[in-house]
């Protein structure tokens, strides 16, 4: 499953978030979209899930929404969970695109599958709200799986999790990739993103800026010109880390 | 808990017979039943025909069309607090209706009154929609609620104050207060065809409730089309808060107190919730209009008054816990 944005412009109370952004995504990627705040990372994932308006094209959002659904998940940023509803049927919303009604064999099994790759089965009764934050992430991002998409969009997945959970997080994201699904995430850690992502794109004032592998879109003359800093890259056997100064 | 369908249903049904079977003319309770299903000579078919059975199946129908709306609004805006008789759509509701009466217009057609209601009701429910909307928080929701409500007395209040008739003016004070009493079987015809159809784009809407609670982006990426669900709720409240409220007058709190209670029995999914606090809210009203006619038989105690005065404190109850941050 590809996603294609093209010449993608996004306007945010009168103001340009995004200048005509030219994107591919192909099955088998995992896209880190890095970049400052306020560089459009989130207005361009809204924007190729038709969730805000823009102009250009983006193949996600021309499809019909139920359609759509069954083609892409999307983590939104805010994580939101409502009502106090139990982890198993937090993770069955993610079924509501398909037939069945969230209690089919193939919806059951979905849903097993999602809570037992998050590592939720100890949790499923739960009240998930009543679960720390990390594990509400995890319930959230099982809720993504369950919708069984070839594509996943997650706006900051890792923020706000302790180191492991992050790990977890990526790996899980890396693993979806190899699967041959499509991945775009945005992701504020650096390091991480050039450790686990297949291709890094880096956005500044709603521009590419540069888009490749990580040793090409973490050199230093970007990073100053996107972030404004000095970046001290040491390569370790892990991967390289990369340390603003 | 797995029972609850047969549990509030079997609930609802014992205080549908209560109801049928409370009332100052003190029938013996086999025999009415007998002339309800059989019909039969002299006063007791009647009475049982024309005054208890209407006055028990509007118990049943507002009561449960009350619960539903409740059910759905605090769904659709994320918020415990909402509840049709609190944030003024019953208000303007009254408004529509008072308008018609005043008019003359109620004169003209019978199903005036009902449309007048419904038209203020959608008012309410559509300024309620633009005000606090889904992003809107608890307080955005109260305030809106405030405000709705406000415009409401004010234009029912000037509607009587430029009446040329006290007496009339003191009738429709009367019948703001809420009562299922002196209904006539022509009552339920009115009512129950919009409020079926309400009900329906209501429950019609279920899945995408439970898809709000992950948020509004996460529920439009399910494939949930936000204005299609709002006009739906709008429309679907409209339909049974106007007929509800040209029949019985406003009644408050059923829609708060009943989503509140069932909340846990359910699992909190908003697609379940809906059904149980259909169910629950006819129980609720028909318990409460029994109570109106065992507590004080000699004086008319108004029904909307009782429901006020138990869910008065829950609601204080409510905006404490969401004030100290305590989800509900």
């Amino acid at each position: 499953m590809v996603l294609r944005l093209s010449g993608l412009s996004v306007t945010r109370r009168r103001r340009p978030v995004l200048h005509g952004v030219n994107l591919t995504v192909c099955g088998g990627e995992f896209v880190g979209v890095i970049g400052p705040n306020g560089a459009g990372k989130s207005s361009l994932m809204e924007a190729a899930l038709g969730l805000i308006p823009f102009t250009g094209a983006s193949t996600l959002a021309a499809m019909p929404a139920d359609r759509r659904a069954r083609h892409a998940a999307y983590l939104p940023q805010s994580r939101e969970i409502a009502w106090p509803v139990s982890v198993e049927d937090l993770v069955a919303l993610g079924r509501i695109p398909w037939p069945g009604g969230g209690r089919s064999d193939e919806d059951r099994a979905a849903i097993d599958a999602a809570i037992a790759r998050m590592g939720l089965e100890a949790f499923r009764k739960r009240t998930a709200l009543r679960l720390s934050g990390g594990e509400q992430n995890r319930a959230l991002i099982a809720r993504a799986l369950a919708q069984d998409t070839p594509m996943l969009i997650a706006d900051e997945p890792i923020a706000g999790l302790d180191p492991a959970q992050q790990l977890t997080c990526l790996r899980l994201f890396r693993d979806l990739a190899s699967e041959g699904r499509t991945v775009l995430a945005s992701i504020h850690d650096l390091g991480l993103a050039a450790r686990f992502c297949t291709r890094l794109v880096l956005l500044s004032g709603g521009h590419v800026l540069a888009d490749g592998p990580a040793d090409a879109v973490l050199g230093d003359d970007l990073l100053r010109r996107a972030f404004g800093i000095t970046a001290r890259r040491v390569e370790t056997p892990d991967g390289p880390a990369i340390l603003p100064v | 808990m797995k029972g609850w369908p047969v549990t509030l249903s079997v609930l609802a049904g014992a205080l549908l017979v209560a109801s049928l079977l409370t009332g100052p003319a003190g029938l013996p309770p086999a025999d009415a039943l007998i002339a309800l299903a059989f019909g039969g000579d002299g006063p007791m078919p009647i009475v049982m025909r024309e005054i208890r059975l209407p006055r028990a199946i509007l118990g049943l129908v507002i009561g449960a069309g009350l619960g539903l709306t409740g059910a759905a609004l605090q769904g659709y805006l994320r918020n415990p607090l909402a509840e049709p008789g609190l944030i003024g759509i019953s208000g303007m509701a009254a408004l529509g209706a008072v308008i018609a009466i005043q008019t003359g217009l109620s004169l003209v057609a019978m199903s005036a009154l009902p449309l007048a209601a419904m038209a203020g009701a959608a008012v309410g429910v559509a300024l309620l929609v633009a005000l606090a909307g889904p992003r809107g928080g608890s307080v955005t929701l109260i305030l809106a609620g405030v405000a709705i409500s406000a415009l409401a007395g004010a234009g029912t209040a000037l509607v009587l104050n430029l009446s040329p008739n006290p007496y009339a003016a003191n009738e429709i004070v009367f019948w703001l207060m809420g009562s299922l009493a002196d209904k006539s079987m022509l009552h339920v015809w009115l009512a129950l065809p919009p409020m079926m159809l309400g009900a329906a784009l209501i429950l019609s809407a279920r899945r995408a409730l439970d898809a709000l609670t992950l948020g509004e982006a996460a529920a439009q990426t399910l494939g949930i089309s936000g204005t299609a669900l709002r006009w739906h709720l709008i429309a679907g409240t409209a339909l049974i808060v106007g007929p509800a409220t040209a029949v019985a007058g406003a009644i408050g709190f059923v829609g708060l107190v009943i989503p509140h209670i069932l909340r846990p029995l359910v699992g909190a999914r908003p697609s379940a919730l809906l059904p149980a606090s259909a169910l629950g809210g006819a129980a609720l009203l028909l318990a409460a209009d029994v109570a109106v006619r065992l507590i004080v038989p000699d004086r008319d105690l108004k029904l909307g008054v009782l429901t006020a005065i138990v869910g008065a404190p829950l609601f204080l109850h409510l905006i404490w816990k969401t004030r100290s941050g305590g989800r509900v």
